[in-house]
């Protein structure tokens, strides 16, 4: 490939996915980047006109060797690749871009997408582009409640606390139902991994959702193993969570496989069956969470490049239809994304590959503060996202997570996101958030007295010892 | 403008109701709300915090302003580097920060004496201001508990751009039973002054991760410095009998007074 006088060539697709993508600090750190913005559009030209098929032909990764390579050459719908299968990655952008290309369309072709195609075609569209091409696409699960309808964004209460208080916790979620949020997931991060405290915290959100009849799920986010165990011991689960990665040495590394994945997710269904308290809306049951760089950081990253990695993690993801899929993806730091303008690239790169997988796609919206990045960074990727269509977005009080030491979205945000862009609630939330005075026409309420005296009455409950 | 319902914050009956909620949670609750955005006294804290968390990340280390000089000769602390010579360079490739420049290991080797059964170094991390709040109450425990156990204490040092690989090439080149490296945490909105201690049994360039004990969390509103030293104590001999470290090894909390004891 020549640009201007200089002569680029590629050794393989590995080589050519990790030049062609914008500029990621991890990918330079992987040493696989790159080495010139002339030798980034060479190769973002040599991928353009490569056909899909030859992407589905040459795996980056063999699948020998890698059991997330085997899901997804195995679990893609090969007939409904065949009438797309020998366009080029240019041609795939402009069809996905294209007037006549509705939400129908996309739906269609959707299992027929492998994930290195996803991220091929991200590597030749425009931060704008991404926004576009998502917004047309919505995915839709249920568990307890309808997520990702168009017209709806949802938030997940995020009450995390540096020892896991219960009360503490509770005070943090109950403020942010009075914001409207919560209606994605009321999702803890634990301080501590053992089961004890796993099962307090699972067994508190689950009385604070029943004894005021709210139609969410709730989550702690401990090792999938950690959440199994208790379960064991008699503990709801509403969502299983697990963090996953695109490549089998990644996964290992999280302390997972993915028959481990399968039969947790078989146990939860079957526990939704019996359990007495819920009215399920539909079977989507897991929570997954990824983000770009973390192949590399578990030193498992095959030589491919950090967009390309993500992409299949949501190939792993697709696999057992989770409720919720969002990539936390300010968090890992600044090795693997510098800067805001690296954030915000992958945050828009993340959601649009997850929606065209068919995922349902959030995203928590954040940084580190050893990161080149503020709360205006935030504010602009939150923008962007809500206009890309995003599932959900995180709540944390004030931003600021007082247990992982970063910043994300807030209880205001989520006000002001779906103020901006018009969205509601999910339906069956913002039904009782009506009902509870909290929401009046859609918007939150200016609370009447007797409204009011029932919310603060929650506090006090909040603030009991219930351990 | 919005009445005080609508800002959702408990009016004067409830102040009593705002200081007990302060007392389960650091996290930033009713704070009320201007239209869908914070209060501009929410605003500015939220700035005022990040930009102290930001400058404890870009605060250069150095030795003489850190602590006080009794405390350095007393101590005979003196200062090295990594390979990472700038603090962007440390951020962008943490390989620099794992290993030594070649003028400090010289210095090093020609300051310390080897195969001592405890080694202990200082490394900045992500916040110099953490190792300068916390080393001064915490390190002198340490020693002190260290000699009543009857173990040989290396010379101590600290390494500034520092990351936690380097407790690897400590371990080669002084060859300790048990290397302990205190280290700056990464400083959250409103906790720069947060470090941690990572342990592990004679450290080599084979050990990840895996092969290593933490406690962190040391700061005056998380772990205070007498528990913090009891734990890292306790771990460390922990280590010695069983003559390993890391994720096989699980810390014995019963025998350690209690961290709610603050």
């Amino acid at each position: 490939m020549r640009i201007m006088s200089e002569q680029f060539s590629f050794s393989d697709l590995r080589e050519l996915f990790a030049k062609a993508n914008e500029e990621k600090s991890g990918d330079q750190l992987a040493g696989i980047a790159a080495g010139s913005e002339r030798e980034r559009v060479a190769a973002k030209r040599k991928l353009a006109d490569l056909s899909l098929d030859e992407i589905v032909r040459q795996p980056l990764i063999d699948p020998d060797d890698d059991d997330v390579s085997k899901l997804i050459l195995e679990s893609y719908d090969r007939e409904a690749f065949m009438p797309i299968k020998s366009s080029t990655v240019g041609e795939f952008r402009e069809f996905l871009l294209d007037d006549a290309t509705d939400a129908a369309e996309i739906k269609r072709i959707q299992p027929a997408i492998i994930p290195e195609i996803a991220a091929a075609v991200t590597k030749i569209m425009s931060n704008k582009d991404l926004v576009l091409a998502a917004a047309k696409i919505r995915n839709v699960t249920r568990c307890r409640n309808t997520m990702g309808e168009r017209g709806v964004l949802g938030i997940r209460i995020q009450p995390n606390h540096p020892t896991d208080d219960i009360a503490g916790i509770l005070l943090s979620a109950f403020e942010g139902l009075l914001y409207g949020c919560g209606d994605a997931v009321i999702g803890v991060n634990p301080a501590s991994d053992g089961v004890q405290s796993c099962g307090a915290i699972l067994r508190a959100l689950n009385r604070l959702v029943t004894t005021y009849n709210i139609p969410t799920q709730t989550c702690c986010l401990a090792h999938i193993s950690t959440q199994l165990a208790a379960l064991d011991q008699g503990a709801p689960i509403d969502l299983l969570f697990q963090s996953v990665g695109g490549t089998e040495g990644t996964n290992r590394s999280f302390g997972i496989t993915l028959e481990m994945l399968s039969e947790g997710r078989d146990r939860i269904i079957k526990h939704h069956r019996q359990r007495q308290d819920g009215s399920w809306k539909g079977e989507n049951v897991m929570y997954f969470e990824t983000g770009q760089g973390s192949a590399l950081s578990a030193e498992s990253h095959c030589g491919v490049d950090q967009v390309t990695l993500e992409a299949r993690a949501y190939g792993v993801a697709r696999a057992f239809d989770p409720f919720l899929v969002n990539s936390v993806v300010g968090f890992i730091g600044p090795e693997y994304l510098f800067d805001e303008r690296q954030i915000i690239r992958a945050g828009l790169e993340d959601h649009f590959m997850g929606k065209l997988l068919g995922l349902p796609m959030g995203c928590d919206v954040c940084y580190t503060n050893h990161a080149e990045a503020d709360q205006n960074s935030v504010d602009n990727l939150l923008l962007l996202l809500g206009a890309a269509g995003c599932n959900y977005f995180m709540g944390v009080p004030c931003g600021d997570d007082v247990m992982l030491n970063y910043q994300s979205t807030s209880y205001h945000d989520a006000i002001g996101v779906r103020r901006i862009f018009k969205l509601r609630p999910a339906p069956e939330f913002l039904m009782w958030l009506t009902e509870a005075g909290i929401y009046r026409d859609g918007e939150p309420a200016k609370l009447a007295e007797p409204a009011r005296r029932q919310l603060m009455k929650g506090l006090e409950w909040s603030l009991e010892d219930i351990h | 403008m919005d009445g005080h319902f609508n800002k959702l914050v408990p009016n004067a009956d409830s102040a009593e109701i705002v200081r007990r909620v302060k007392m389960h949670t650091p996290a930033r609750l009713l704070v009320g709300r201007a239209g869908a955005a914070y209060r501009t006294e929410t605003q500015l804290q939220l700035r005022e915090d990040h930009a102290k968390a930001r400058d404890a990340v870009r605060a250069e280390f150095e030795l003489n302003t850190a602590f006080h000089s009794e405390f350095i000769e007393e101590l005979k602390l003196f200062e090295v580097s990594t390979r990472a010579s700038t603090k962007m360079e440390y951020l962008a490739r943490p390989a620099l920060g794992r290993e030594f420049s070649d003028e400090s290991r010289k210095e090093i080797l020609r300051r310390c004496s080897p195969a001592s059964t405890v080694q202990i170094a200082i490394g900045d991390g992500l916040s110099a201001l953490a190792i300068q709040s916390q080393v001064p109450q915490l390190l002198p425990l340490l020693v002190e508990g260290a000699k009543k156990s009857g173990w040989s204490i290396g010379q101590t040092f600290v390494i500034s751009h520092c990351r936690v690989g380097i407790l690897n090439e400590i371990g080669e080149l002084l060859k300790p039973q048990v290397a302990i490296l205190l280290i700056g945490e990464r400083p959250g909105l409103a906790s720069a002054e947060s470090m941690s201690a990572y342990m592990a049994y004679q450290p080599s360039r084979f050990h990840s991760d895996a092969n290593r004990n933490l406690v962190s969390n040391i700061h005056d509103r998380g772990l205070s410095a007498p528990i913090a030293a009891a734990r890292i104590l306790s771990l460390s001999a922990q280590i010695m009998r069983l003559g390993i470290s890391g994720c096989t090894l699980k810390e014995r909390q019963a025998m350690l007074p209690s961290d709610t004891d603050r």
